[in-house]
């Protein structure tokens, strides 16, 4: 967690994905005409946060087998950096559909349950604030973190594809970007944005996790 | 007095310079055909864009790293004597 060169990598990948997603060659598509780059913004903020809400669940599945306080702090802060990519890609999401679906909020399947997503890992962080004994909270709140990811994943990935009006690509009744003969360009910015924008989140969560060791050791 | 002669010839130099000055025209400003530094203008201006995102990205970067830091010193000093 402490070595330096992940992080360099980091910023690295981050500057080529900002710098890409903004200058390089868009496709020209009607309606999306610019806002085509959003993908690299949007769609990243959603993938970064199952790549940290999944960590946070391992660790949550970790702590209960082994009673290890540490992997309690580690699930926790994944999954605070993982909400904050949540909020992110609604809110992101929500501009983004202002100007290509004409509202910020069309009640489009995907929006619903992204939304109804995020306020189940509210519940997480207000369950455990209202636990004072750290070993009930820490324990209480992994078992409901694992249901919580659990509920994600159909949320997410099955329930908007069963609906047959869906906004978003790739859901119900709408082709994904596949649909376009375009995507080797944009994933060789996507994939590296996703990695490093997952990154950054890594980064975060591990100073976070690393200032509560260290008041985990000062409280001893 | 030294103020008054300094004014009195900078008046002087102006009026003589004045004589065979080239005027610019609004069409001096108008001429594309002179390149000039338009690298921020081209392209909608896109440039600006990038700028401003990547002095926001930097300002970022390197409020993480000085973070980090912080936080390196104080396991210097709290976790490594431990252990």
């Amino acid at each position: 967690m402490r070595k330096k060169w992940w992080k360099v990598l980091t910023v690295l990948l981050l500057t080529y994905s900002i710098l890409g997603a903004l200058l390089f060659d868009a496709p020209r598509l009607n309606i999306l005409n610019e806002t085509i780059r959003n993908l690299h913004f949007h769609v990243t903020m959603w993938f970064g946060m199952i790549i940290l809400l999944t960590t946070s669940m391992v660790y949550a599945i970790k702590y209960l087998r082994s009673n290890n306080i540490d992997h309690d702090h580690m699930s926790v802060e994944f999954a605070n950096v993982g909400i904050l990519f949540g909020m992110l890609g609604l809110a992101t999401g929500a501009f983004w559909a202002n100007y290509a679906w004409g509202e910020p909020w069309s009640g489009d399947p995907k929006q619903n349950s992204s939304a109804i997503a995020m306020l189940i890992y509210f519940a997480y962080l207000v369950l455990r604030n209202s636990m004072s004994d750290p070993l009930q909270k820490a324990r209480i709140s992994s078992i409901y973190n694992i249901f919580a990811f659990a509920t994600l994943i159909p949320l997410l990935f099955i329930l908007p594809r069963m609906t047959d009006s869906s906004l978003h690509p790739g859901n119900g009744g709408n082709p994904g970007f596949n649909a376009y003969d375009l995507d080797s360009r944009l994933r060789m910015v996507f994939y590296p944005a996703v990695i490093a924008w997952t990154l950054l989140g890594v980064w975060i969560a591990s100073l976070r996790i690393r200032v509560k060791r260290l008041r985990t050791v000062l409280e001893d | 007095m030294k103020k008054v002669l300094s004014i009195v010839l900078l008046c002087l130099s102006l009026s003589l310079a004045a004589q065979d000055k080239i005027e610019i025209t609004e069409k001096d400003y108008a001429n594309t055909e002179v390149p000039m530094a338009d690298v921020m203008r081209s392209n909608g201006k896109i440039y600006v864009v990038v700028g401003v995102v990547m002095v926001i990205f930097a300002g970022m970067i390197i409020f993480m790293v000085n973070t980090e830091r912080k936080v390196s010193k104080l396991e210097q000093e709290f976790l490594d004597e431990k252990g």
